[in-house]
C-alpha cells in the first residue's frame, strides 16, 4: 500500500497530508516566537527604564525591509498562481524574484547589524539589544531557511513539475505558507522593536 | 563520589530518562509502530520527516552523552537547568542546550507526523469515536509536544545567548557570585527561565503518562474480555487533560516568591487537572469489574500500573496545594511522587506494551514464566526503592544532596532508609535480567503465534506478524467501535473492528 492523500485530498477532511503538516508546523512556530515575545514583555515591564526603539535602531532601513518582505510575499503568491495556470517559466521568474527579495532583506540586515557592532552595540550591552538580536537573528534564520526551500523549488525541485505537477504545485503552496509566516513575524517585529 | 560528579549524574539522569528514554520509547517507539497499525494506515504520513526526526534524536543523544567527556563534565544544574546557576556552569551546559535543541526539533517533527497520520491516514469507517484509546492518547500527546516544546526551544536559545553572547536574559542586576558582583548588563529575570521551562515540562509530564495510559487501556480491555467502562468519558477527560496541562505549570514554582495571586490561580488549575486523571484511572479500575480476567504478563503489568499510578497521582495532590508544598518542596517526597508516576507507572505500562505487542512485531510470544518472574520482582522492588523516599522526604531531607543527607543532624533518624532504597535498586536491576534475556531469546526461540494471539479486536491484529512494508495486505476498514468483547448473542467473545 502506498501512502494516500499526498496529492489528492481526503474527502472527509478536505485536505492533503502536506497541508495539515505545514499548518501544524506553523502552529509550533507561533509558540516559538510567542514565547520570545512574551519574554520581551516580561523583561521590559520589569525594567526600570527601556529605550525607545527609534533612538537606537534605524527606522527608515527597517521600513524599507518591511516593504521588501511584503513584496516578496506578493511575488510568492504570483509564483504559485503561475503554476496553477500551468506556466513553469513565469513561476521561475516570480520565484527568482522572491529569493532575490529575501536576499535584499538579508543585505540590509547585514548593514544594520554591522553598523550596530561598529558603534559598540552588542547583545551583551543591554537587554533591549539582547532581545533585538535574538528575535531578529532567529527571524533571519527563518528567512534563510525559506530562501533555501524556495531556491530548491526554483531549481532542482522543479523537475517534479514534469512527473507530478499537482503535487509540485501543492508543495510550492506550502513553501508559500511558510514564507508568508516569516513575513508576518517581521510585521510584528518591526513595530515591537523599532517603533514602541 | 565527588559532589560535582554527583550533580552531573543527577542532572543527566533526569535529562536522559525523560528525553532519551521514556519519550523516544513511549512516543517514538510505540507511537511509530502501533499507531499506524491501529488506525489501519500503511505507514506514517511523512516517512522522510520521520527519518529526519530520528536523526535529530540521534544527534541530540550523542551530544548529551558526549558532554560527559568535555572539560568540567556534563551539565550539573539539574534536568531543570535553573538560571543563573546554569549560565555560570561549565561547557557541559552548552552541550546540554544544543542537545536539547536537537531533541526538541526531533519531537516537533514527530508530533507533526503523528497528528497528520491520525487525521489523514485512518482507515475508512474509523471515526474519531471508534479510535482505540491508545490512538487518542498518542494524538493528544502529539499536540502537547507540538505546542509545549517550542517555548523551551526559545528559552534554550536565550540561555545560549546568555552563555555565549553575554546577554542577561536570566541574570538580574547586581548578581553576586563568590563575593563579587558579576560584570554583566543585568536586568534579566531568573524566574523567566523557570516559567519557560515549566511551560514545557509540565505538559511533558503528561507526555510521559498519556501513552502509558493508552497502553494500559488496550491491555485491560483485551484481558478482561469487556469493553472499556466509560470510553467516552475517558476520551473527553483525555482531551480536557491535554488542554489543562498548559495552564498548571507554575505549581512547580510556589516557592519562588512569584506572589500569592499567581499561586492561588495555579493551585486551582492543578486541583482541576487532577479530576480528568482520576476519571481515567477510575474508569480503568471499574473496567476490571465483572470481567473474566486473563492474568498473562502484559495484564499483570497493566494491572500493576493502576495502584502504582494511583499512589503517584494522589501523593501529588499535597504538592499541588500551595501551603502543603512549602515543607515538601525539593525533598525526597517529590522524588518519590514523581518516580511512582513514571517508574512503576509509565515504565510498567511500557513493559506491558512490549509483552503485548511483541507477537505483532516478531510473530512470536515472549516467555510467560520469565515474564511473571520479571513482573513479581519488579513490582516488589519498585516499592522497596521508592516507598522509603516518602518517609525520608516527610522527615524533611532535601533532594540533590551528594551525601544523601549524612551531614545533617535532623536527617539521621531516616538515613537507614537510603540503604533500603539502594538495596531495592540493585535487586530491581537483577530482576531486569530475565526480561533482557527473554526479549532477545524470544526473537528466535519464542512460541510461534498467529496474527491475533490475544484474540483482540483492534485493527493492528489484522496485519501479518511481523507487518510487511505497507503494513497490511488489503486496506482494512473499520465497522464498529474498538472494544466489542463479549457482545451478547455473538458467536465468539470478541468481534474485531475490521470484521464486516
Amino acid at each position: 500500500m502506498d501512502i494516500p492523500y499526498t496529492v489528492a485530498v481526503r474527502r472527509d477532511t478536505g485536505l492533503t497530508n502536506g497541508k495539515i503538516g505545514i499548518w501544524l508546523f506553523l502552529a509550533s512556530e507561533v509558540m516559538l516566537f510567542g514565547a520570545l515575545f512574551a519574554s520581551y514583555i516580561l523583561i521590559r515591564v520589569g525594567a526600570p527604564s527601556w529605550p525607545r526603539g527609534d533612538t537606537i535602531l534605524n527606522v527608515p532601513l527597517a521600513t524599507f525591509n518591511t516593504l521588501v518582505l511584503i513584496s516578496s510575499s506578493v511575488t510568492m503568491v504570483m509564483a504559485w498562481a503561475s503554476l496553477m495556470r500551468g506556466r513553469l517559466g513565469t513561476f521561475r521568474l516570480y520565484m527568482g524574484a522572491t529569493v532575490l527579495l529575501g536576499f535584499v532583506f538579508l543585505v540590509v540586515k547585514y548593514f544594520e547589524y554591522s553598523h550596530k557592532f561598529e558603534s559598540g552595540l552588542f547583545p551583551s550591552t543591554n537587554n533591549f539589544l539582547a532581545i533585538y538580536f535574538t528575535l531578529t537573528g532567529l527571524h533571519m534564520l527563518h528567512v534563510m531557511g525559506g530562501m533555501a526551500v524556495n531556491a530548491y523549488f526554483m531549481g532542482p525541485g522543479a523537475k517534479q513539475w514534469k512527473s507530478n505537477p499537482v503535487w509540485f504545485t501543492n508543495r510550492v503552496e506550502h513553501a508559500g505558507l511558510f514564507w508568508h509566516f516569516v513575513d508576518l513575524v517581521w510585521i510584528f517585529l518591526f513595530p515591537t522593536l523599532y517603533l514602541l | 563520589m565527588l559532589p560535582d560528579f554527583y550533580n552531573e549524574l543527577g542532572a543527566m539522569h533526569g535529562t536522559i530518562m525523560v528525553f532519551l528514554g521514556v519519550v523516544p520509547l513511549a512516543v517514538g517507539g510505540f507511537g511509530n509502530f502501533v499507531l499506524p497499525l491501529q488506525i489501519g494506515a500503511p505507514d506514517m504520513a511523512f516517512p522522510r520527516l520521520n527519518m529526519a526526526s530520528y536523526w535529530f534524536f540521534f544527534l541530540g543523544g550523542v551530544t548529551m552523552l558526549a558532554s560527559f567527556f568535555v572539560p568540567g563534565g556534563a551539565a550539573q544544574s539539574g534536568w531543570t537547568s535553573y538560571a543563573p546557576l546554569s549560565i555560570l556552569a561549565g561547557t557541559g551546559q552548552t552541550m546540554w542546550l544544543f542537545g536539547m535543541i536537537f531533541l526538541i526539533t526531533s519531537s516537533l517533527l514527530g508530533a507533526i507526523n503523528f497528528i497528520t497520520t491520525t487525521v489523514q491516514l485512518r482507515a475508512t469507517g474509523l471515526t474519531f469515536m471508534r479510535f482505540p484509546f491508545f490512538v487518542w492518547a498518542q494524538f493528544v500527546t502529539a499536540f502537547l509536544l507540538l505546542l509545549a516544546f517550542p517555548p523551551l526551544e526559545a528559552a534554550g536559545a536565550m540561555q545560549l545567548m546568555d552563555r555565549l553572547a553575554g546577554t542577561s536574559f536570566f541574570l538580574p542586576t547586581g548578581l553576586v557570585v563568590s563575593g563579587q558582583v558579576l560584570q554583566v548588563a543585568g536586568g534579566g529575570n531568573p524566574l523567566l527561565w523557570q516559567h519557560l521551562f515549566w511551560f514545557l515540562a509540565h505538559p511533558e509530564v503528561y507526555v510521559l503518562i498519556l501513552p502509558a495510559m493508552g497502553i494500559v487501556a488496550e491491555i485491560i480491555a483485551n484481558n478482561t474480555r469487556k469493553p472499556l467502562w466509560g470510553y467516552r468519558s475517558m476520551v473527553y477527560s483525555l482531551v480536557f487533560l491535554g488542554f489543562m496541562s498548559f495552564i498548571v505549570w507554575a505549581h512547580h514554582m510556589f516557592m519562588t516568591g512569584m506572589g500569592t495571586a499567581m499561586a492561588a490561580f495555579f493551585q486551582t488549575t492543578t486541583m482541576i487537572i487532577s479530576i480528568p486523571s482520576v476519571v481515567i484511572l477510575t474508569a480503568l479500575i471499574i473496567s476490571l469489574w465483572g470481567g473474566s480476567i486473563r492474568y498473562n504478563t502484559p495484564m499483570l503489568f497493566a494491572v500493576g500500573f493502576l495502584p502504582m499510578f494511583g499512589i503517584g497521582g494522589l501523593t501529588g495532590l499535597p504538592l499541588g496545594l500551595n501551603v502543603a508544598d512549602i515543607p515538601l518542596h525539593d525533598t525526597y517526597y517529590v522524588i518519590a511522587h514523581f518516580h511512582y508516576v513514571v517508574a512503576p507507572g509509565t515504565i510498567f505500562a511500557l513493559f506491558a506494551g512490549i509483552y503485548y505487542w511483541y507477537p505483532k512485531a516478531t510473530g512470536r510470544k515472549m516467555n510467560e514464566t520469565l515474564g511473571k518472574i520479571h513482573f513479581a520482582g519488579s513490582f516488589v522492588c519498585m516499592n522497596v526503592v521508592f516507598m522509603p523516599m516518602f518517609l525520608v522526604g516527610l522527615a524533611g531531607v532535601s533532594r540533590r544532596l551528594f551525601d544523601g543527607g549524612a551531614s545533617y543532624a535532623f536527617a539521621q533518624p531516616v538515613l537507614h532508609l537510603n540503604v533500603v532504597s539502594s538495596w531495592g535498586a540493585w535487586i530491581l536491576a537483577l530482576f531486569q535480567i530475565p526480561f533482557i534475556f527473554n526479549f532477545f531469546w524470544s526473537i528466535r526461540k519464542g512460541e510461534k503465534v498467529g496474527d491475533n494471539p490475544w484474540e483482540a479486536t483492534t485493527i493492528e491484529w489484522s496485519a501479518p506478524s511481523p507487518p510487511p512494508h505497507g503494513n497490511f495486505l488489503h486496506a482494512p476498514q473499520a465497522y464498529r467501535g474498538p472494544y466489542e468483547y463479549s457482545v451478547p448473542g455473538a458467536a465468539k467473545d470478541f468481534t474485531a473492528q475490521y470484521e464486516a
